[in-house]
Order: structure tokens, then sequence, then C-alpha cells
């Protein structure tokens, strides 16, 4: 009779990814869950109290109209001239618990919305945060549609469970509480059978939720599954077209949406008959109490009751029997929000495996600081000035400054992403300031991961990095990595204007800056071509710009951010060598008293290079300059001339 | 827009209309229930009668027992019916997708593609699911507790008729004030995954600039709109219960009072008027009829919510492909010979912009033609006009003597194999991705593409050879491996026209040569096509284009083009500067 009305179900469902449910309610995550909504604890107390007042007033609706009845409008029957005060004053005091009864309702629901969207801020807040401190392995080993999925379908789900579940848990609990407490003051031995029948409901839920928590589990895993597969055919769309291969693309679509057909058809269908059988057995419940309770009153059997003996009216059966219906609605309510919970807790469980992980971990305490020469010495300072200084700490106490100059040594490096595949085999480095270093060799032979060591994306198994005569571990890694300018292959431009892309190198950078960044890296002429020019809009990866137009934006981030050491990983691949030239130019210029590394295929970008390191599975076999390595006739000879294997 | 989204249902409308005809049946029992109910308190146990009891308890539990039937047949019928609808929604939306030209996939971004197939479908699902078992339930149920409630006592009744409307136009007006905002959460939501996925992707770019903290700043200010945004939604929502429980509990006073007079006035007699088990059923169909506006007014919610999703559903659907087969197609392609006859061409987005401007020339059948131009002179957009992969807006192509448009597409693509600028595996063996080129290869002719495309070497090297599985987007294997391989499937097409945009880049020279070397060798019937930056890589070729600004600049052969061609010099030079040991 009282169905608690939830708010309707919000939002779009986003697709169901990731792992399975245990099918259990995980008190743990339950409690960590509660942590976060802890910081709104006034507020759940206020929310608690007002479901509890809601649940009273609806509470008192059920068993008003018996008392309505039996108390006032019999006695109105039995009199001569009947007198109606008695139950306009019953009406108005009825009337009163139900406004208080739906005020309390209104703030409750109020107050909900706030705890619940301001716990899902917060913990989407703190799992952005805690992503952003994660070692770049952990981006290398899961997928991103698995960690996207964190972010939309748990979340959602949480949502669900806190706005709704939670409300409802709170109110079925009070009702339960209540209806019991009030049957037991009307009959125990009704009151019994009561109980059989709830137990014998509870077998049926567990059964059911059994079968449809299995079936939500797969639901979720085969849409998982449909989402990887759209997500990489609809990436690979252009492939599809040029092999002619929509055919096969359609049934593999096929069979993987009718796995989650099935799937979904079987768990909506064991949820919702939950329902009707508990509807069922409520009527059952019903008839038995009728029959019994009848029998009881009429052979005037005492009748127990918490205060003692009486005896059994048919009214008082009346009422038990609509006490009963309001005990088994919200037991059945519980049940259905079962799986909801179940779901949502499974995917709150993933979230904090995410904000649990590792960081990146940074014993670093050498920092970065701009500097500026007086007298011979450097002092540090707040502004800009190009000049920059390592900070170094010492255990005793003091302080030493030293200047940035480039210096880079790599000294017996070994280095391996998975045990069983070494990467890097004694690899040592020279790069003195100002240098320009060049790693040329076959594909795989491990140039980018030199440039990952340094930036200390990765750490070194074996051997030292140096920087300036520091060990890099011993710089902080964001401050290392302040000192690189990195433009890496992959060029990944942000959603934002093109000024804001380029000034994402250096975020005090001005206007004019940007400009002479875009005019050094020969990108002023098209970005002066687009429709709002430096303020156009750029939008999924810079989709609406050619390849190459992405790759001079990317040196233009790098130049802005004017750093001592300067890391180009196959910057101009995807630039023609006439704009490249121009490019060079205005880098050369950048690269004066910078170290530069350099990697690239092209031999116009590798030749005026001062040391050209020749790697081939991992080690350095030549190293010189280009004239060197020429005359020597060895295998960067063969790699520009004949017909030399690499592999 | 509901005849588009209908007509997938196709099977499942059986199943559907079965749920509704299922939902009505169970409202007829729901609303016998509870008179049943009060006749065994009336005639049964407030008169002691133990026979009526039984009597009417027997009647009970028969209900009791159809009405679950019903309801469990409803559930699983209903929710096949809803399940089978969304899989066939996906279904059409991705075969359509699948029938898309490039310019339709470019005019729909992937990434709203592919929300469009998944959050969006499963939006109309849960709509779904929701109308077919309340939409229907909840006026029924209405009807016939009026119907029945009117017969019990019709004054009493009346204030239904008053409080319905009232109560429906309060819901109409909380539903109208929420929806704009929760319209702009979710465009807001796409904002913040968006920068989510961005961070993903380029999370190295991130970290090299130190930007975790101006990242997480960006994010939780979106964070914020959204928390404001669903909050103010949410708080209007939040009238709904109230509004609910005022007017239920207002109706039941109110039928309180006027109840219990009727029933002083009948003396609780059933003969006369009024009885106290009559007001009991009374307030019972009150509720059910309220609690039945409610639904109503969640499925109202639930529809208009979906609404958005339904209609990108709808577009995707509508769309229809740019490129279509010719009624009587040509089967087969006679040789590797391109002609282009004033060929113009703008893309559809930006049509002011002429991307090829007045393109006439003609490829010989087995000629291998370099492609040289600055970035951004069009060379990827003229290539991609020969196996229709855009159709040209000017002038007319012709491949093996008959134009492009009269050949049959996938007869037309079988024979021109391009390999795009961007490289993409699917998850999957080595394999299985190089049979997209020919699903019927042999091994040997497997073996054999992949030696012409120096990739023998390095997947033999593998643990698993041609059975080593590559990851989502190739993450395994080296960019250069990577464009091999698509090189190696390319090659087993066995194409009259091959077509190499710039698939060389990731790849040193000394390979580069060799593999064209091998083309030479091995297929030189095939027309080849190679666009590339590197002068070296088209040298040889028979004969050279260089492309400005979408005109051919110049076309001849290496010689030539030094001789007459300044862009070409430039190149030239550039590439080889300060190199004295030259060939």
């Amino acid at each position: 009779m009282n169905k608690k009305e939830g708010t309707p179900p919000m939002g779009p469902t986003p697709p169901m990814g990731g792992m399975p449910s245990v099918g259990k309610i995980n008190p743990e995550i339950m409690k960590r869950l509660f942590s976060y909504i802890g910081q709104y604890k006034v507020y759940l107390v206020v929310v608690v109290i007002c479901i509890l007042v809601s649940s009273v007033a609806g509470v008192a609706s059920s068993v008003f109209i018996q008392i309505l009845i039996d108390d006032y409008i019999v006695p109105i029957l039995s009199m001569d001239s009947p007198v109606f005060t008695g139950l306009l004053k019953a009406l108005c005091i009825m009337g009163v618990i139900y406004l208080i009864g739906i005020l309390a309702t209104w703030l409750y629901n109020f107050l909900m919305v706030t705890i619940a969207q301001g716990t899902l801020k917060k913990i989407r807040d703190e799992m952005f945060e805690k992503m952003q401190r994660l070692p770049v392995r952990y981006f290398d080993t899961h997928t991103n549609g698995d960690i996207m999925s964190h972010y939309t379908n748990d979340t959602d789900t949480l949502r669900q469970m806190i706005a709704q579940s939670m409300a409802q848990l709170i109110s079925s609990l009070v009702t339960i509480v209540a209806v019991f407490a009030c049957m037991l003051y009307q009959s125990v031995y009704l009151t019994l059978i009561v109980i059989v029948s709830i137990f014998l409901i509870m077998q049926i839920v567990k059964a059911v939720t059994g079968k449809s928590g299995f079936y939500f589990v797969r639901q979720q895993e085969t849409l998982g599954a449909l989402d990887g597969y759209v997500e990489e055919m609809i990436n690979g769309q252009k492939v599809v077209k040029v092999f002619c291969h929509e055919k096969e693309s359609k049934e593999g679509f096929y069979r993987r949406n009718e796995e989650w057909r099935e799937a979904s058809a079987n768990a909506n269908g064991y949820a919702n008959s939950m329902m009707p059988m508990m509807n069922a057995l409520g009527y059952v419940q019903y008839v038995i109490i009728a029959i019994v309770g009848a029998w009881l009153a009429i052979s005037e059997v005492p009748n127990l009751t918490i205060f003692g003996m009486n005896t059994l009216t048919l009214g008082m059966i009346a009422s038990f029997l609509t006490l009963s219906r309001n005990f088994t609605n919200p037991v059945a309510q519980l049940a259905n929000q079962f799986n909801s919970i179940v779901t949502a807790l499974a995917g709150a469980g993933r979230i904090f495996t995410l904000i649990d992980e590792e960081p990146e971990t940074d014993d670093g305490y050498v920092t970065l600081v701009n500097a500026k020469e007086e007298n011979g010495e450097l002092i540090e300072v707040k502004e800009r000035t190009g000049i920059w200084a390592w900070k170094h700490p010492h255990g005793d106490g003091t302080l030493t400054y030293q200047k940035v100059e480039g210096n880079i040594v790599l000294e017996h490096v070994d280095f391996c992403y998975i045990p069983e595949k070494q990467v890097l085999n004694d690899v040592s480095v020279y790069a003195k300031p100002g240098q320009k270093v060049a790693f040329v060799g076959a594909t795989g032979a491990g140039k980018t991961t030199i440039t990952n060591l340094i930036n200390r994306f990765y750490d070194i198994a074996d051997g030292k990095i140096r920087y300036d005569g520091i060990n890099i571990n011993k710089i902080k890694k964001d401050d290392l990595r302040r000192s690189l300018g990195v433009v890496l292959q992959d060029v990944n431009l942000f959603t934002g204007t093109v000024m804001e892309n380029i000034r994402y190198g250096n975020k005090e950078a001005s206007d004019e800056e940007c400009i002479e960044a875009a005019k050094l890296a020969n990108a002023h002429n098209f970005i002066m071509m687009l429709p709002n020019g430096y303020q156009t809009v750029l939008e999924g990866d810079g989709s609406g710009l050619s390849q190459g137009q992405r790759q001079l934006l990317s040196i233009a981030r790098a130049a802005v951010s004017n750093p001592p050491v300067m890391i180009l990983d196959e910057a101009t691949s995807s630039i023609d060598t006439r704009t490249e030239g121009m490019v060079q130019l205005g880098m050369d210029r950048l690269m004066e008293g910078r170290t530069v590394f350099v990697i690239a295929h092209r031999l116009s970008t590798v030749m005026n290079s001062d040391v050209i390191m020749v790697l081939d599975h991992g080690s350095i076999i030549e190293r010189g300059s280009h004239k060197e390595l020429i005359a020597k006739k060895g295998t960067y000879y063969q790699l520009y001339m004949g017909a030399f294997e690499l592999e | 827009m509901l005849q588009i989204l209908a007509k997938s249902l196709r099977e499942y409308k059986k199943a559907s209309i079965v749920t509704v005809f299922l939902a009505i049946l169970e409202v007829l029992f729901e609303i016998v229930i509870p008179l049943c109910m009060s006749n065994l308190i009336d005639f049964g146990i407030e008169e002691g009668a133990m026979k009526v009891v039984i009597r009417y308890g027997c009647f009970l539990l028969i209900f009791a027992v159809l009405q679950l039937i019903t309801g469990c047949a409803s559930a699983q019928i209903g929710a096949k019916a809803s399940a089978g609808f969304s899989a066939n929604l996906r279904q059409d939306i991705y075969d359509n997708v699948q029938t898309f030209s490039f310019s339709n996939i470019d005019k729909f971004s992937t990434s709203s593609i592919v929300t469009r197939l998944t959050t969006d479908v499963t939006n109309v699902q849960n709509a779904y699911q929701m109308i077919i078992r309340m939409a229907v339930r909840g006026p029924v149920m209405i009807l016939f507790s009026m119907i029945v409630s009117f017969q019990i006592h019709a004054g009493i009744s009346m204030i239904f008729l008053i409080l319905i409307p009232i109560l429906a136009i309060c819901l109409y007006f909380i539903i109208s004030k929420s929806h704009p905002i929760l319209v702009r959460v979710f465009g807001t939501y796409d904002g913040l995954n968006n920068i989510v996925q961005e961070n993903l992707k380029g999370i190295r770019v991130v970290k090299s600039f130190c930007s975790e903290q101006y990242e997480v700043e960006k994010f939780k200010k979106v964070s914020e709109t959204i928390f404001r945004d669903f909050v103010k939604a949410e708080r209007f929502i939040a009238f709904n219960s109230p509004v609910m429980q005022f007017f239920m509990y207002g109706c039941m006073i109110l039928i309180s009072w006027i109840g219990a007079k009727a029933v002083v006035a009948s003396g609780n007699n059933a003969a006369v008027g009024l009885t106290t088990g009559n007001l009991t059923a009374l307030i019972t169909y009150s509720i059910q009829i309220l609690m039945s506006l409610m639904m109503l007014s969640m499925v109202f919610v639930m529809i208009v919510i979906s609404r958005s999703s339904a209609g990108r559903i709808v577009e995707i659907l509508q769309e229809q492909t740019t490129i279509h087969n010719p009624k009587n197609p040509v089967m087969e392609v006679k040789n590797g010979e391109i002609c282009f006859r004033n060929v113009d061409f703008v893309y559809a987005s930006k049509a002011d912009k002429k991307v090829i401007d007045n393109i006439s020339l003609t490829i010989h059948s087995g000629e291998t033609i370099g492609i040289i131009g600055g970035t951004g002179s069009s060379k990827t957009s003229l290539v991609q006009l020969i196996p229709r992969l855009y159709d040209v807006t000017g002038g007319a192509l012709f491949v093996g003597g008959v134009n492009v448009k009269d050949y049959d597409l996938d007869t037309l693509r079988n024979a021109v194999a391009v390999v795009l600028q961007k490289n993409e595996l699917f998850s999957g063996t080595i394999q299985e991705n190089l049979r997209w080129g020919n699903p019927d290869a042999t091994d040997d002719e497997i073996k054999e593409a992949c030696r012409l495309a120096c990739a023998s070497e390095f997947v033999e090297a593998m643990p698993k050879q041609y059975d080593t599985y590559i990851e989502q987007g190739g993450a395994n294997v080296s960019g250069g491996q990577k464009q091999r391989l698509c090189i190696a499937r390319a090659l087993l097409k066995k194409p009259k026209i091959l077509i190499l945009d710039d698939s060389t880049s990731a790849v040193d020279t000394k390979t580069d040569a060799y593999i064209r070397q091998s083309f030479a060798e091995y297929i030189p019937d095939t027309t080849k096509i190679l666009i590339a930056q590197r002068v070296s890589s088209v040298q040889n070729a028979d004969r050279i284009i260089v492309m400005e600004d979408g005109r051919v600049e110049a076309v001849g052969t290496h010689e030539e083009l030094l001789k007459n061609c300044s862009i070409y010099r430039e190149v030239y030079e550039s590439q080889q500067k300060g190199d004295d040991t030259n060939e």
C-alpha cells in the first residue's frame, strides 16, 4: 500500500563493462563508500531522521484507516444523533502528522540530491587526480576503454545506488521495524505466520537474485566486449572500407550482439519477475492469516500480544491483514534493490582499485629553479630569465646551486619493459652541453626507449643516468621533465584553441611568445589561414589539420617551453623535407647552446648532428659524426647506402 | 521518428504486444484482488463466517496464482522484447555505418558513432522496457480503478476527477523545469569524458609538460559544473515524492471524512449505501490511482530523457551513403591504367576550398609513379579518389578504361589496394589481419606477401610467428613493423593498382629501397603509386608527380624534374645536403 516512491531513474545508463561482481555485498567497499559520504555527516543525520519521520507517517497512514473505522465510525453508528467532532479531531491530527511526513519527505529528497551528487563529485575528482599521478606503465598496460568505463559506467551505477537505493533501504527498514512492532502489538501468533512466510520469501529472493545476478554480470561482460569491438572497428572504419571487410565486420558484431541480447533478456527477465512473485506470496500469506485469524477469533482462542493476553476481535484481524501487506511490500522493495546495489558496489570496487594504484614514485629532492648570475654566483629568482639552475639540498643541510647546462650521460644502462625481453644492453651515451645527438637504427632497436628513460617515464634496471653530473633519480620528476622539451611521435593535441595548445608548453607564456614559437616552427602561416586564426578551436586531437600541421604545432609547443634539453622523436616524420628545412632553420636557432636528442630515419635530419649513435637490438654498435661513420663504411654507411639487414 | 525506430522491432513486435496485453491482465487482477480482500473482510471476518472466509480465500489464491503467471510471463517476455529490440537497433545502426563512405564517416566523428551505438541505445532500451510494461498499465489501472470506485460510491469518486488533473499539472510542471537542465548536463558529461579520453591518449604529453595539475584543474571545473547542474535539476525532481504524498494523504483524509458520513448515513448497511468495507476499498483504489499516475510520470520522464538519444539514433539510421553502386556495375577491372580528366574535388564540410583543382593525368598500367609535394598539397586526397573512397566533384576519373562510378564497388576496391597513412591493425593474429586482404589466401601466399613487404624476418623471429596475437591498436608491434604488415595485407589482394600513402615513413631507408626493389621484381604489372617525403623513395619511379596546392606542378622523371622543376630541386637538395659519397 505504501510503496516508497523513488525518484525516477535518472540519466543515461552507460554501457556496462569491466570486472564481474561477486554477487554478494562486500562490506569493505560499503564502509569505504560511506567514508566518502561522510563529508555530509550533518546532512546524513537530518536525512535519516526525515526518512524515519516520513516512514512513520507512512505506517501511520496504513493503520489509520482501521483505527478510523474501529474507534470513530463504528461508535458513531451506534449513536442516535451522530456527532462527528471526534472524527474531525482525529482527521485533523492525522492531517498534521501527514503534513510533517510530507515535509520530511521533501527535505530528505532535497538533501539526498546534494549528498549523492557531492559524493560522486568527490570520488570522480579523486579518481582523476590519482590517475594523473600513475606511472606511464599503468597506461601502457591498461586499455583506454577499460579506464574510461570507471568514469562512465561505474560512476553512474554508483549514482543510482546512492540516490535511490540508499533512501529506499532506510525507509524500507524503518517501515519493516515499525510495522513489525505494530503486528506484535496486535497478535504474536499471527506475527509468527508472517515470520514464516517472510522466511520462505527470502529463500525465493535468494534463488531469483542468484540467477538474475549471474545474468547481470554476464550482461556487463558481453556489453563490454561489444563496446570494445565497436570502438576498434569504428576507429578503423576506413581500413574496413578499403579492404571490403564490411561483411565480416557485420558478422563479428552480430555474434557479440547476440550474446549480449541473451544475457540482457535473462537478466531483466529474472529481475522483473521478482515483484510478481513477491506479490503472489503476499496474497497467499494474506489468505493464510485471514483463515487462521478468523478461526482463532471465532474459536475464541486466547491471543498473545506483547502486552499480555487478550481476545482477538474480528476488527483486529482486519487491521492485522492490512499491516501484513505493509510488511511484505518493503521486503519486496529491498529485494528489488539488491541487484542494483550489488552492481554498484562492484563498480565502486573497481574505482577504489584504481584510486589505490601505486602512484609514480618520486624520491627526488633536487629541484629546478630560475636563476640569474651575479658576481659569478647563481642566485635563485622567481621570474623566467632563461637561465636555469639545479637546487641541490645536501644531507648536511647545505644548499648548492648548479647551472643547468644540458650535460647528459648514460652509463652502462640496461632496461627491459618485461623481464623476458631485454630492450637496452649496456648502453652508454655522452652528450655534452649544446651537442646534437642523433639515434638511428632499425625499428624496435630501442631509440624511443632511451628517451623514455631520460624522461623517467620508466626507470632503469641497471646503470646510471646523470644530468649535469646529478643522478636523475635524485631529481624530482616534475623538475626533470620541465627541463626537457619533448616532441613525440604521437602529437596529441587537446580540445581548445590553437593558442592554448601552444601555450601548453609553458602555461605562463604570453600571446606574443606563443606566436613567436609558432613562427619558429613555421606554423604561423597555416594558423593564420584557419577560420579564427589562433583562436580556432581544435577538436578531436586536431582532426581538422593535416598530420604535418599537427606536428608543426607540436614543435611550437615544445619551443615555447624553452627548455635546456630537447628530445625530438621522429618530430618531423610527417612533414615534407622542404617544410622541414624551413623548420630546421628555426630549430637550429633554438638549439644553440642546448643539448638535443634526435631520433629519425631521415638522413637529412640526422646528418648535421655532432654525434650519431647507431643502435641495433638495444646496443650501440657505432658512434661518431656523419663523416666519420660514412668513412668507417660500417652499419651506418650500409643503412643509408646499401642493403645491410639490421633485423 | 517513432516509425523509424519501430522498424527495428521486427520479430519482437509480437512479444511486445503480448507483454502489453499481459500487463493489462495484471492490472485486472490488481483491481479484483483488493475487491476480493475487502469482501473477505466484510462478509467473512466481520460476520465471523468461516465458510465465507474460506471461499474468498480460495478466490484470492486462484487470483494470486494467475497473477503470478501473468506477472512472470510479462517480465520474461517483456525483457526478451526490449533486449531484442535494442539488439536489432544496434545491428541496424552498425549495418548502416558499414555502408558509409568516407564522407559519411567524416560527418559523424568516430566517437559520436560509438556513443550512439552504446549509450544512446541503452537509454532507448530502458525507456522501451518501461513503456511496454508501465505505460499501458497506468491508464488502464486508472480507468478500471475509477470504474470500480464509481460503482462503489459515485459521489466520493468525483474527488478523483478533480484531484487527478491537478496532480498531473503539478508533475508536468516539475518535469518541464528539470528537463532542459538535464539535457544540458548530459552535454557537459560528454565534455568531461572527452577530457579523460584526451588525458589517457596523451598521458606522455601531459607528463612531459608537467601538466598534471593543470589537467586536474580543468577536470574539476567541469566536474563542478556537472555537480551544480545535476543538483539543480534533481532538486526539482525532488518535489515529485512530496507532491505525490500530499495528494495521496489528502485524498485519504477527504475520503475518510466524506466516507465516514456516508457510512453513518447508510448505517453501514451494504444494501443502503456505503459500508466500512467499501470505505477501505475506496481508499485502496485511490492509492492505486495516484500510484499509477506517479508511474506514468516516471515513464514520461524516461521518455523525455531518452528523446535526445532516440533523435541521435534516428539521425544515423537515416543517413544514406553518398557513394552507391551503379545499376549495372562492371564486374572486372581490365588493367591498372588510371586517367584523371579535369578532376576537381572539395570536401563536403569545407566546400569553399578546392582541394583538387582541375587535374588531368594519365598513368599507364604497370607504371611506378611517385608523388611528392608539400604538407597539405592534397596528395592523399588525390589517391583516395581512385578506389572511390571519395567521389570527384568535377570532371571524371577512369580506371582500366572505365569510369570508376561504373564499377561494382567491391570489384573496384579489390583491384585497387591502398595502404593508408594511418596504419590500423586489429586485435587478432597476424594471419587474421593479413587475411583481410584475401580471406582465401594460402599460407604460402601470406609468406610471399610478407617477404615482399620486408615483414617476414621480424614475423618469423616472433615465438608464435604468424599466429602472434596483435593487441588492440597494434600496441605490441613497432611503427615500422605495423607499416610493413599493412603493406603485406594490401599485397595479398593481388591488386591491379597499389597505392602507398607515405607508408614507409617509419621504415629506414635501406628497407624502403628493398621493398621497392621487390615490387619492381615481383609485381611488375601492378601500377604502383608511391606518395613519399623522401626523394630517394621516388627517385627511381618511372615518373614523378610534383603537387602543390591541389595542382600538378610538374610531371617527369627524376632527371627531368631536377632540370625543370624548382620545387623538386629544392626538396632534393635539402635531403642531400652535405652528402659527399653520393651514388
